[in-house]
């Protein structure tokens, strides 16, 4: 048998189709700045060439990582979900209740953290499980009922905590945010990582997010559990007919998937610092619909998940740093996401592209 | 009552046709989950191309001396800017799972993601905020048909038919009414629409027939994709005052949900629009209907929260989904990609 090269492996042609999508959502961005200034005059062309210089230049800038990584915690569904908004917002709606509505001085805070992370993690799961089940049982389209659960849990966020007395009425410039979990001692551990970057927001959760990443790893890739949810993934038909129960495996994936969005929320605002707006009933979190470009940038792999994270964090800062340098806005990052994703769906033309030109090269060598 | 109609009415045209939308692209074998996403767009466009208007002389001159037919055809023209530009925006969809056999769901997802962050990052450039308005004026003195616009006065009484179908409507209402019914018979009673068709059921056999499935799909896509950016603009234009702000408020999916709610039948669809539509508009004014006009606000004095209202299109819209798909009709190629080769 002939051994394959290095690049015809199939690894690493599939990393090499992520790098392309990126390299084109990139280079989109890059054109749509050119153009704006071009025809804008207010921004001329010099201008033009500093916003390309961001953008590319995110993709390099490392030492800012750090301060995404408290961020990227919440990139984790590592399944095509479009419902992460909403089960993100059900684990907010439970952690932050759990972990305002039990008294500090009754409980150690440490417990209550513990007992919220759970709670909100567990309203995630249950979320995640209805479109899952009308999915399994009614066979509804799982996009829709997704969409629909997703505006159900803004309305229904919207609603409990316009009831409720968490809201932050101690600062009046704040109004329409829910207090800060630090009102009540929790916040998540620090663990020194504060002290080892300095000036950054970093904190014991990207420890724990990188703990979820590994051992959704382990449990996708060497149990039982992970292979049937697998094997229902690329034929729901054929896995039934092999003796694997297709509807549990579909509601228990979604549930899955719905307490890992959820977990990043709760990790996210039970840092302690982060406010959460509670009016949310108008818009959905966007960093919910960014786990999609994240889980397909790693080709739904739990571990390139985190780098994918990472990257995604690197160019939410670079965009946020190009509102405040030039005459730009923040949302051509978006537009950038977008246009990854966008050539994400036809990876596997790309991928089949690559073989083509890679076993050209090959040939050639013999 | 008289309220209660046009409400519905406003919110239900606007699903009924982007509904269409759906049905043409699903039918012709693509699942057109970017409806939201080419809505949003086609809102943009028709919202910047009043406002260019707006500074022109003829329109200047129209505004200042009540020249309700130019606002008209201004409205009309809209309309079909809007639609033009949704389905150029809505080409990115049928290229990438057409030629390139895309995952589609992934593709119309990317083209919502899409279409919200172009939108806002253009809005901002060009209005320094995060939503587009007129330049002057709202959408109700300019477009609106009054009683005084045709010619009636002030104190005239139409009658009930009259006050409801008359007096503060839009013509883009019965525009999309007239599509619709035109659209419908295309596609359910002419050569054409057979073997549109066609190509969703069993695309091979439409290509042995020498029917070109890929030119099809790309018309069924395309017509979707004008339908959708026209009712985004709609949309924007009747019940959001002619803004756009990358949000149409999960229109688009509720389409969707209406249209798998209609069985992929025009009838059945508009009835399920004008249901949606009903709900629609009790959640976005409750408090002002007053549903036997003798001056008491029933909904509102049942005290139920608010949010319960705006909660109830999307409870309904699962409850309906859970009850109808079983026994629904979708058209069998959808979703999957034409591969010649393929028996």
């Amino acid at each position: 048998m002939k051994k394959k090269s290095f690049i015809q492996n199939d690894a690493v042609q599939s990393i090499l189709s992520s790098l392309i999508a990126i390299f084109i959502g990139l280079a989109v961005g890059a054109v749509v700045i050119l153009i704006v200034g071009c025809v804008n005059a207010d921004i001329g062309i010099s201008g033009a060439m500093e916003g390309v210089r961001i953008v590319f230049g995110g993709l390099f800038s490392t030492g800012r990582s750090a301060s995404g990584a408290s961020v990227a915690t919440a990139y984790k569904s590592g399944l095509f979900n479009i419902g992460a908004p909403g089960q993100y917002l059900m684990g907010t709606l439970v952690s932050l209740s759990v972990a305002l509505g039990i008294p500090s001085d009754k409980l150690h805070p440490i417990l209550i953290w513990l007992i919220a992370f759970v709670a909100g993690t567990l309203a995630g799961a249950l979320w995640g499980m209805i479109p899952g089940a009308l999915k399994a049982f009614m066979n509804i389209n799982e996009v829709l009922a997704c969409i629909m659960t997703n505006w159900i849990a803004a309305n229904l966020v919207t609603w409990l905590f316009d009831i409720s007395n968490f809201k932050n009425v101690v600062e009046n410039t704040k109004s329409g945010y829910i207090y800060k979990t630090a009102y009540n001692n929790v916040a998540t551990a620090k663990l020194g990582l504060d002290k080892l970057f300095k000036g950054s927001q970093v904190n014991g959760g990207i420890v724990i997010a990188i703990l979820i990443a590994v051992l959704m790893y382990i449990i996708m890739s060497k149990t039982t559990l992970g292979y049937q949810l697998k094997a229902c993934g690329a034929n729901r038909h054929a896995a039934r007919y092999a003796g694997i129960k297709d509807g549990r495996n579909i509601v228990l994936s979604m549930g899955i998937a719905g307490a890992l969005s959820a977990a990043g929320a709760c990790l996210y605002y039970l840092a302690g610092n982060t406010e959460f707006y509670w009016s949310t009933y108008q818009s959905l979190p966007a960093i919910g619909f960014n786990g999609i470009p994240v889980a397909l940038l790693a080709s739904c792999h739990p571990v390139g998940v985190i780098f994918a994270a990472l990257f995604m964090s690197m160019l939410d800062i670079s965009g946020l740093q190009l509102t405040n340098l030039t005459a730009y806005n923040e949302y051509i990052t978006d537009v950038m996401i977008a246009v990854i994703v966008y050539i994400s769906a036809f990876s596997l033309v790309i991928r089949l592209w690559l073989k083509k030109v890679t076993g050209k090269k090959g040939g050639n060598k013999e | 009552m008289t309220y209660l109609v046009q409400q519905t009415l406003l919110y239900a045209i606007p699903l009924m046709i982007v509904a269409l939308a759906g049905v043409f692209a699903e039918r012709s074998g693509i699942i057109n989950l970017a409806l939201e996403g080419i809505m949003i767009f086609g809102a943009f466009m028709g919202v910047l191309f009043v406002r260019m208007m707006q500074s022109t002389y003829w329109i200047e001159y129209a505004s200042s001396h009540k020249g309700y037919g130019t606002m008209q055809l201004l409205e009309i023209l809209t309309m079909l800017f809007a639609g033009l530009c949704g389905a150029i925006f809505s080409l990115l969809l049928s290229f990438a799972s057409i030629n390139l056999k895309a995952d589609q769901t992934i593709g119309g997802t990317a083209l919502n993601m899409m279409a919200p962050a172009f939108v806002l990052f253009f809005i901002r450039i060009i209005a320094n905020q995060n939503t587009l308005q007129m330049l002057s004026g709202d959408s109700a003195s300019m477009f609106m048909i009054k009683k005084t616009t045709l010619g009636f006065s002030k104190n005239d009484d139409l009658g009930f038919l009259g006050n409801t179908f008359l007096h503060k409507v839009y013509l883009a209402t019965y525009l999309c009414i007239i599509i619709y019914v035109v659209l419908s018979v295309i596609l359910y009673k002419t050569k054409f629409g057979l073997r549109l068709r066609s190509c969703g059921e069993n695309p091979q056999a439409a290509d042995s027939l020498g029917i070109n499935v890929y030119k099809m799909r790309y018309t069924g896509t395309t017509i979707s994709g004008a339908l959708a950016g026209m009712g985004g603009f709609v949309y924007s234009m009747t019940t959001a005052n002619c803004t756009s702000n990358g949000d149409v408020a999960g229109f688009g999916f509720l389409a969707l949900a209406v249209m798998i709610f209609g069985n992929w039948k025009p009838l059945n669809i508009a009835g399920a629009s004008i249901l949606f539509g009903l709900f629609k508009c009790i959640a976005a004014g409750y408090s002002s209907i007053d549903i036997n006009g003798d001056g008491i606000y029933l909904l509102a004095d049942i005290g139920v929260s608010a949010h319960l209202y705006r909660m109830l299109p999307y409870v309904i819209t699962l409850l309906v989904l859970a009850f109808t798909s079983k026994n629904s009709r979708a058209p069998k190629a959808e979703g999957i990609p034409y591969d010649k080769g393929k028996r």
